[in-house]
C-alpha cells in the first residue's frame, strides 16, 4: 500500500477515534480519558482481525492490526513507542509529521516483530 | 563539554552559587576520580540533532555540513586537550606520533565517552594516516542518514574535536569522518542501548598528519 494510502487510512482512523468519543454513551470531562489523552476508539475486534489503539499523553496514536488471539498487543505498542522517540525523534533528519523513513526506526520495528513472533510460536509448542 | 575552569574554583564555586550556570557540570572531580559526572544520553541525542539540524539549513553540500560540524567540535578539542593535560598532572607533554594517538584513542575517549576508542589502526598504504575506530559513537546512535546524503557522517564532530586535541598538541592533521560497514563478526559486543538493533556501520576517523610532523618525528628517531 503506498504512503498516500496509508495517510488516507491514518486520518480515516483519527476521525473515527474522535466521532466515536462524541458517540458514547458517558462522555468523560473534557474528552479525555484517565490518561490525559483523548478519549475514543481503543480497541477495535473483528472476526478476522483485532485492531489495537495505543495513545501518548501528547496525542500521538500509534495503531496496531493483528490476527485475532495474539498475546502481548500492548506490549508491542509500548516498544514501538519507545523506539520511535529513540529512532525518529532524535534523528536530525526526520522531520516530524512527515512519514518515518529513518532506517534504524524500520530495523528496529522488523527486529521487534521478529523477537514478538518467535516468543509466540514458543510458547505455543 | 566540560567547563575549563580548575577543579579548586569549582569547589569553591559549588558552596557559594545559587546560580544554576555557575555549578559545575555533573558531580565534578568530588564524586569518584574516575567518573566524571554523567549526563543523560537522550539530552545530548536531542542536543546534538538540533545542532545538525541548524547546520544542515545553512549550507548547501555535504561537505560543508561535515566542516561545520568539524569546527563545532574543534574548540571542544582544543579545551578537553588543556583540561586533561592539568587533570594528569604530568609534567612532561607528548612529542611522539604514536604517544598523542595513544592519548588521543584512550584518555580522551574515555573522558567524553566514557570508554576508550575500539582501536587505533596504522594505513598500510599511506605512512602518514592512521585510524581510530569507534563501534558506536555517540553522536550517531540514533541517526539514520537518509540515502538521498549519501557520505555524510554526523560525526564529524569527533573528527572535530579529534583535530582540535591534535592541532592543540602541535601536530596539525586533517581528520575526517566515515562510515564503514562492519564485517560479519567482527563486533562481538551488543548496542549500548538494548532496544536498538545492531548498528551496521562502525565509524573511522582518518588521521592524515602535515608532512612536517612525520619528518619531525622520525628525526626524532635519530
Amino acid at each position: 500500500i503506498g504512503t498516500n494510502e496509508w495517510l488516507r487510512i491514518g486520518s480515516t482512523f483519527h476521525s473515527l477515534h474522535a466521532i466515536a468519543a462524541e458517540a458514547a454513551p458517558r462522555r468523560l470531562p473534557g474528552n479525555k480519558n484517565s490518561y490525559g489523552a483523548d478519549d475514543g476508539i481503543e480497541e477495535i475486534e473483528a472476526g478476522g482481525l483485532v485492531l489495537r489503539c495505543f495513545q501518548t499523553r501528547t496525542g500521538m496514536k500509534f495503531v496496531i492490526t493483528a490476527e485475532p488471539g495474539t498475546p502481548d498487543i500492548d506490549y508491542v505498542l509500548r516498544e514501538i513507542y519507545v523506539l520511535y522517540t529513540d529512532c525518529a525523534l532524535k534523528d536530525p533528519f526526520y522531520e516530524l509529521e512527515m512519514p518515518i523513513r529513518c532506517e534504524l526506526f524500520a530495523q528496529g520495528v522488523d527486529a521487534l516483530i521478529e523477537r514478538v513472533e518467535k516468543a509466540a510460536s514458543i510458547g505455543k509448542r | 563539554n566540560y567547563s575549563s575552569l580548575p577543579p579548586s574554583t569549582m569547589n569553591r564555586a559549588v558552596a557559594s552559587s545559587a546560580n544554576i550556570l555557575d555549578r559545575p557540570l555533573g558531580r565534578g572531580l568530588r564524586s569518584s576520580s574516575t567518573s566524571e559526572g554523567f549526563v543523560s544520553s537522550s539530552a545530548f541525542a536531542y542536543l546534538y540533532s538540533e545542532l545538525v539540524q541548524y547546520h544542515q539549513s545553512r549550507v548547501a553540500s555535504i561537505s560543508e555540513l561535515e566542516r561545520r560540524l568539524e569546527s563545532a567540535g574543534y574548540g571542544v578539542g582544543l579545551k578537553v586537550l588543556e583540561l586533561l593535560a592539568y587533570r594528569a598532572r604530568e609534567s612532561k607533554r607528548e612529542t611522539r606520533v604514536m604517544s598523542i594517538l595513544q592519548f588521543v584513542s584512550s584518555a580522551v575517549w574515555k573522558s567524553l565517552f566514557g570508554k576508550a576508542a575500539d582501536s587505533l589502526e596504522r594505513s598500510i598504504d599511506h605512512a602518514d594516516e592512521f585510524m581510530i575506530v569507534d563501534y558506536e559513537p555517540i553522536t550517531s546512535t540514533y541517526v539514520s542518514v537518509p540515502a538521498d546524503l549519501g557520505q555524510l557522517s554526523v560525526d564529524a564532530y569527533i573528527s572535530g574535536i579529534v583535530a582540535g586535541v591534535l592541532d592543540g598538541a602541535g601536530f596539525p592533521a586533517r581528520v575526517t569522518a566515515h562510515s564503514v560497514t562492519i564485517e560479519e563478526g567482527e563486533n562481538p559486543k551488543p548496542p549500548i542501548n538494548q532496544g536498538l538493533p545492531p548498528r551496521k556501520d562502525k565509524a573511522v576517523f582518518l588521521v592524515k598528519f602535515s608532512s612536517e610532523v612525520l619528518e619531525r618525528d622520525a628525526a626524532l628517531d635519530r
